[in-house]
């Protein structure tokens, strides 16, 4: 008896990230989605420019690569002449919160029907550590070396209470990895992500609060500890919107 | 025979388009384009089509991109800042070989500049652009009929090569109206097992992509890509020659600029100068042959052009600097007149008897 595999919505590429990064399991949690709900020949994923920039390597569904924060915007035009596709992109803070503000706000503000799988690590990875729009006050970075002082950097951006202000997007919700609970709970939510799409209801953004050991300069085991101790204070989990709950589902 | 209808230039791109099979319009406003995008919020819905006005030009563009990844007739319009904004998308659709159509309906500049005609885009429009190694095709048309009928060729041959091609017109070519056909355009079917629709459990994942990490990899594509412009500069270069086997001086004009090249020939001729024309038509592929061989016994060429002048230095190039190039011009927004045209050729022909 066959008691667990590999979901047929990754492929056999070995992926390229650090030791103790959480990528990998949020890649799993998106690919067990698109597996339990049938729907793997008819994805279309959109990779941003970041850490996950080859996720089209990873995923086993058609792919296209978006340049830096433009992934909502490749995503609603895939959407728009394909409306019977599923499309989903999944992108970083800097990506996502930073140069990709305008195209992540629009997107929301229109209910595009897609899924957004925003994964926040408070730093750019893939270009060595500087400070990101989701950095803590006080973080030491590359680009902030004596911490980020709010003062002249300003303040982290809390991205999932931001977008629920708005009055079109169907869901947002903020989980963790950090955990096995947590992961459990973020599968759940980036299941629900993408049957919302399924049913037509719009749009749907998974915040992950997400490890960078090798960029915060810790291990992995205290990567994940700092997850609780600092990153999920800061940014409480929870669902921030969710229309269905509130009796407004379109 | 299609009846003929009085359109303003920038309708008749948009209904061109739609004609040519396009369903998706993405655009922002911004003078002296924006019929364009009215005209394709009012037909697309009715036609099954897309019509969205974007957040920001670049947002534009990356929905291009994304409907172009799925093999999907589509195009946005803009004109000089705004395409300024969209040479990031633009690049992306070259370095991923997909196809799309961008309009520029160009204004003076540079920076806002102003909302008059110009052309002063054609270094950015010919030369590339936005980052790296790559290159559009570049339609110039010169009348509202021009307007629609190269928009419909645009598309075509966007689906043929697989790149972006830019119509390249300007202000005066958006606005003003000209007696237009506009008959239903044979679309040819191209392959599109490329392209990202899901792959139905059928084939392995399709990837639009211009990321390559391997420096040999990514000059491999380098080099395919200008296999493929050479092949386009041997097949797809267009322009159109007036009174040249005589000429002694030869004007060289494409778009607004030729039509008042036109008449200048016309009345130089009446005055007994032996003037003639050669109008690109792509200014990318650029016309060369024509230009080398009016070399051979033209004493003389004139750029006329609505910048401080960029396509003097390709009609240098083309003929090899063994005649005096000159230019006349107006920029900022001004267009020269046929008699401003008339005075240079005079200049030239006392100059280089």
């Amino acid at each position: 008896m066959k008691v667990f595999s590999k979901p047929q919505s990754l492929t056999d590429a070995p992926l390229h990230y650090c030791p103790g990064c959480t990528h990998g399991i949020i890649h799993r949690l998106v690919a067990e989605a698109i597996d339990e709900l049938g729907i793997q020949g008819k994805t279309i994923g959109v990779a941003p420019v970041g850490c996950s920039v080859m996720a089209y390597n990873y995923f086993a569904v058609d792919m296209v690569e978006a340049a830096h924060g433009r992934a909502p915007a490749v995503a609603t035009g895939l959407k728009r002449c394909m409306p019977e596709n599923i499309i989903f992109t999944y992108q970083g803070d800097g990506d996502l919160a930073s140069i990709g503000m305008a195209e992540t706000v629009h997107a929301a503000t229109r209910n595009e029907n897609i899924t957004i799988i925003f994964v926040n690590n408070a730093i750019y990875g893939m270009t060595g550590g500087q400070m990101a729009p989701t950095s803590l006050p006080g973080q030491v970075t590359q680009t902030s070396p004596y911490g980020r002082d709010v003062k002249t950097a300003g303040y982290p951006i809390k991205v999932s209470e931001m977008l629920s202000q708005l009055d079109a997007p169907q869901y947002i919700e903020r989980v963790a990895v950090n955990n096995v609970k947590n992961v459990k709970n973020a599968k759940k939510a980036i299941l629900k992500a993408f049957k919302n799409q399924v049913e037509g209801k719009g749009f749907s953004l998974i915040e992950v609060v997400s490890t960078c050991p090798t960029n915060w300069g810790l291990t992995p085991e205290k990567a994940l500890q700092w997850v609780d101790e600092k990153m999920i204070p800061y940014y409480p989990l929870g669902v921030y919107k969710d229309k269905d709950a509130e009796g407004k589902g379109e | 025979m299609s009846e003929k209808v009085l359109m303003k230039g920038n309708e008749a791109i948009a209904e061109a388009a739609i004609k040519a099979g396009c369903r998706f319009y993405f655009g922002y406003p911004i003078t002296p384009q924006t019929e364009i995008a009215a005209y394709m919020a009012k037909r697309m819905p009715k036609i099954g089509g897309t019509f969205l006005q974007a957040e920001s030009e670049v947002s534009a563009i990356n929905m291009v991109y994304g409907v172009a990844g799925a093999g999907y007739r589509v195009m946005t319009s803009s004109s000089s800042p705004g395409v300024s904004l969209k040479q990031e998308g633009i690049s992306y659709i070259a370095g991923a070989d997909l196809p799309a159509l961008i309009v520029n309906v160009q204004r003076g500049g540079p920076g806002l500049g102003g909302i008059q005609p110009s052309q002063s885009d054609y270094f950015q429009a010919t030369k590339g652009g936005g980052h790296g190694d790559y290159k559009l095709v570049v339609y110039a048309p010169a009348s509202v009929q021009e307007m629609a009928d190269y928009t419909i060729k645009a598309f075509d041959v966007a689906d043929k090569y697989r790149l972006p091609v830019m119509l390249l017109a300007d202000g005066t070519m958006g606005q003003m109206m000209e007696p237009v056909e506009l008959p239903d355009a044979e679309i040819k079917e191209y392959d599109k097992s490329w392209a990202v629709r899901g792959t139905q459990m059928k084939r392995e994942h399709n990837i639009i992509n211009s990321l390559y990490l391997n420096p040999e990899e990514l000059e491999r594509t380098n080099f395919e890509r200008f296999e493929k412009y050479a092949l386009i500069e041997k097949e797809e270069c267009l322009y159109e020659e007036y009174m040249v086997d005589d000429a002694d001086v030869v004007l060289v004009a494409f778009g607004i600029a030729s039509r008042i090249s036109k008449n200048a020939v016309n009345e130089a001729r009446k005055q007994g100068l032996k003037v003639g024309l050669i109008r690109p038509i792509t200014l990318w592929p650029f016309p060369v042959e024509p230009l080398k061989k009016a070399a051979e016994h033209a004493k003389g060429f004139i750029s006329v052009e609505l910048s401080m002048g960029q396509m003097i230095e390709d009609v240098r190039l083309a003929t090899e600097c063994k005649r005096p190039v000159a230019l006349c011009n107006r920029t900022g927004g001004m267009i020269p007149s046929p008699e401003q045209v008339l005075e240079s050729i005079k200049k030239m022909l006392s100059e280089v008897k």
